[in-house]
């Protein structure tokens, strides 16, 4: 478990860059976060997707883009519009949870 | 995010016509999109029934004839028994949140990738686009194929 300075706070970090400890996430290190993926601005809609994401990652739940884009809160298209490049790779380090495991 | 050495780009092949034939291809293409690459998927011979509106959401697995069932095949043989095996297997993919043919084909095309008819089987068949679903960007020669995966990985599925 590393540590790094993001908007002058440390926070844990894995080896891969990604926050092992939601609780020190703030919007602030959010949007570093992003600028690190070449994603310089944060929507609404972006804000829904980190919303999503950290309230089913407290329930446990797998985090699929099939799970995503049937949740009412964003479709695929979208997904990729906002997040291009790895959505859900990108999506999950902005809102300061794991690397999704899996291969759907 | 571009680092040498990445793959950028990959075209794959589904030239199979059952469930274990045609999973690996879309999984992969899928994958490629959530990783950022580009997906060309080409269908042909048996492959193209996961494009065909009226065949993809009735693809199974062969239970006779099929070592990777470790099935006698006397037993795999028994009416039903394809039935059977693909609904276990359908079932089991959809508790892992992969989707069915038809929904992982919309979901591969939503996150942009591109999907193509081999015009060779086309012809065959006497199929048109018509008999495809409406991700299917369009009937292509192995020659267009060739053109599309080039500075790419080709996966022959």
């Amino acid at each position: 478990m590393a540590q790094k300075t993001i908007a002058g706070v440390r926070v844990d970090v894995d080896e891969l860059g990604y926050m092992t400890n939601l609780d020190q996430w703030t919007k602030e290190i959010a949007l570093e976060l992003a600028k690190e993926v070449e994603i310089n601005e944060l929507t609404d809609l972006h804000w829904k997707v980190v919303q999503y994401l950290q309230d089913e990652f407290k329930k446990g739940t797998a985090l699929t883009i099939r799970k995503v884009s049937k949740s009412g809160v964003i479709n695929t298209k979208e997904l990729y519009d906002i997040f291009p490049g790895g959505p859900l790779k990108k999506a999950s380090l902005i809102a300061g949870i794991p690397k999704p495991v899996g291969c759907v | 995010m571009a680092s040498e050495g990445k793959i950028k780009k990959v075209s794959i092949v589904v030239s199979k016509g059952s469930l274990d034939g045609v999973y690996p291809g879309l999984i992969m293409a899928n994958g490629a999109r959530m990783e950022g690459m580009e997906a060309n998927l080409f269908f042909t011979f048996f492959g193209l029934e996961a494009i065909i509106k009226k065949k993809q959401n009735r693809i199974k697995v062969a239970t006779i004839g099929n070592p990777g069932m470790h099935m006698p095949s006397l037993l795999g043989m028994l009416p039903g028994m394809s039935a059977f095996a693909t609904w276990m297997m359908n079932r089991t993919m959809d508790k892992l949140d992969i989707p069915p043919v038809g929904e992982f084909i919309e979901m591969i095309s939503d996150a942009g990738g591109k999907l193509y008819a081999c015009k060779a089987t086309v012809d065959m068949w006497k199929l048109s686009m018509e008999d495809f679903c409406d991700q299917v960007d369009g009937i292509r020669t192995v020659g267009d194929f060739y053109e599309m995966a080039a500075g790419g990985e080709i996966i022959f599925t």
